[in-house]
């Protein structure tokens, strides 16, 4: 991966991370898009896309409720694809090791989301008295310079996520053993375990939900057997 | 967004379609300031100021600045539906009702415009298209395929709850309230509840069985596993959330591949 590859898609993860929250929240920042631009971006949409599809099971469990404090999954989705889309030569331990670096990127993203925040109301402390007398230059700089300061947070955390985990991924990969097939099949088993425990605590409530689900398992199940 | 936003309410104050757009555009950032004191409030005054131009004096005069002012205290609520507060305080402002009387409807919009909008977009809508894209993955979808049917499906619900938030906002002002107990967002997330619930079963082999590739001989083997490791987590669930779980179990299974 070279500097300018690392610089691009420290951009995408800028604009990715951006639309967690600030702008336009489209969820374009959802793992199962994000992870399939940062590969397509690298020529390998196909690779991207797996590895946002199964980021996407433990993403289902994280809603971006408020206040709460959220796993950023548009910035870190680019570093998993990328690590996925750069390890590919050494399969057995490319899913599993992309995956374990993109949740511990989200998870420092959403203490980066926190930091913002932060300096976010210490801006607005400091123009308190702007604010309160009406200023539009000020109301829209307050605006203007949360937007930038979060753009500028997904870039600076993609860029490091890249530097940090990039060559730290090929000496864990370099020492791998076992088979990509159970390596796959122990993260894919992880995602949906998480998947299915949110699928209840969203909708446990539901009037009928044990009905519904079980009729989606048993027809997934069915269209398993015979596709 | 139809020509029937550029409209004159009873007091006869006309927002242009311009100026609605501003506003919609500017809805689109409006938690680019959020904070752990005034939550969306500078956001608020953001997307409002557009339309408060229009006030007697412009933008230096000084109901302008009473009004922006007033505007950019703090606020919360979910920010899709943010678009009923901006819409209907901007009509607020224009049509001249008394400051005292535009605050306390601005703090009494916060709670229902926050629990509708939880309930309706984030517990069930966004979590519906999630699975929908997942299943369209299982089946075999390519990558444009997945993201286009996950942006599209979502994106058309996220817009249009935005563009019907500043239309009715503005259509109603104060009265904005009779909108939100509109029947369909009452019973709408319950609604989409079921189909998520149905989807997220029929996504989860399929999604798996493309994840694992060709070692489908392990499917079974993975299945009882989420199956144990589901069950554990819902046992769990507000205890601990299953990703920091995950980060855990994959810590330990990357440590004995290598390690052993």
């Amino acid at each position: 991966m070279s500097l300018a590859d690392i610089l691009v898609l420290a951009l995408l993860g800028g604009v990715l991370g951006l639309d967690t929250v600030s702008f336009p929240q489209a969820m374009l920042s959802r793992p199962i898009v994000a992870g399939t631009l940062a590969g397509a971006f690298l020529g390998a949409a196909p690779m991207g896309l797996l590895l946002g599809a199964t980021l996407e099971l433990f993403a289902v469990e994280t809603l971006p409720f408020g206040a709460s404090r959220y796993p950023e999954w548009g910035s870190s989705s680019v570093v998993g694809a990328a690590l996925y889309v750069g390890a590919s030569s050494a399969p057995p331990g490319a899913l599993a090791t992309s995956v374990l670096a993109t949740l511990l990127v989200a998870w420092i993203g959403g203490w980066t989301m926190v930091q913002l925040r932060k300096l976010n109301a210490h801006w607005a402390r400091q123009r308190h008295d702007a604010v309160a007398r009406g200023s539009r230059r000020v109301v829209v700089g307050l605006q203007l310079a949360g937007l930038t300061a979060d753009l500028l947070r997904g870039a600076v955390l993609t860029g490091a996520g890249l530097f940090a985990l990039h060559p730290l991924q090929q000496i864990v990969i370099g020492t791998w053993t076992g088979r990509a097939e159970l390596s796959r099949a122990v993260v894919a088993a992880t995602a949906a375990a998480v998947t299915l425990g949110a699928a209840y605590k969203l909708f446990h409530a539901v009037p009928g939900f044990h009905w519904q689900f079980t009729l989606g398992i048993a027809a997934g199940l069915a269209a398993v057997v015979i596709l | 967004m139809s020509a029937s936003l550029s409209s004159a309410t009873p007091s006869g104050a006309v927002v242009p379609l311009g100026t609605q757009l501003a506003m919609f555009v500017r809805l689109l950032a409006v938690q680019g300031a959020w904070n752990y004191e005034t939550l969306l409030g500078n956001g608020i005054g953001f997307c409002v100021e557009p339309a408060l131009r229009r006030l007697p004096g412009g933008p230096e005069g000084e109901p302008y600045r009473a009004a922006l002012a007033r505007q950019s205290q703090y606020f919360n609520a979910h920010p899709y539906l943010t678009a009923v507060a901006v819409g209907a305080l901007a009509r607020a402002e224009l049509d001249g009702e008394a400051p005292a009387r535009i605050e306390r409807f601005r703090t009494a919009l916060c709670g229902p415009l926050g629990a509708v909008g939880d309930r309706l977009v984030w517990a069930s809508f966004l979590p519906l298209c999630s699975f929908t894209a997942l299943l369209v993955f299982g089946l075999g979808g390519s990558a444009l395929t997945v993201i286009l049917v996950f942006l599209v499906l979502y994106n058309a619900g996220h817009l249009a709850l935005r563009v019907w938030g500043l239309r009715i906002g503005l259509r109603d002002g104060l009265g904005v309230a009779r909108a939100l107990g509109h029947p369909a967002l009452k019973h709408m997330p319950m609604r989409l509840g079921r189909l998520a619930a149905a989807l997220a079963g029929a996504a989860l082999p399929l999604a798996l069985q493309r994840v694992i590739g060709p070692g489908r001989v392990l499917l079974g083997g993975v299945l009882v596993a989420v199956i144990v490791g589901g069950l554990l987590l819902s046992r769990l669930h507000g205890r601990v959330e299953g990703w920091k779980l995950a980060i855990l179990a994959l810590t330990g299974f990357v440590l004995y591949a290598t390690l052993r």
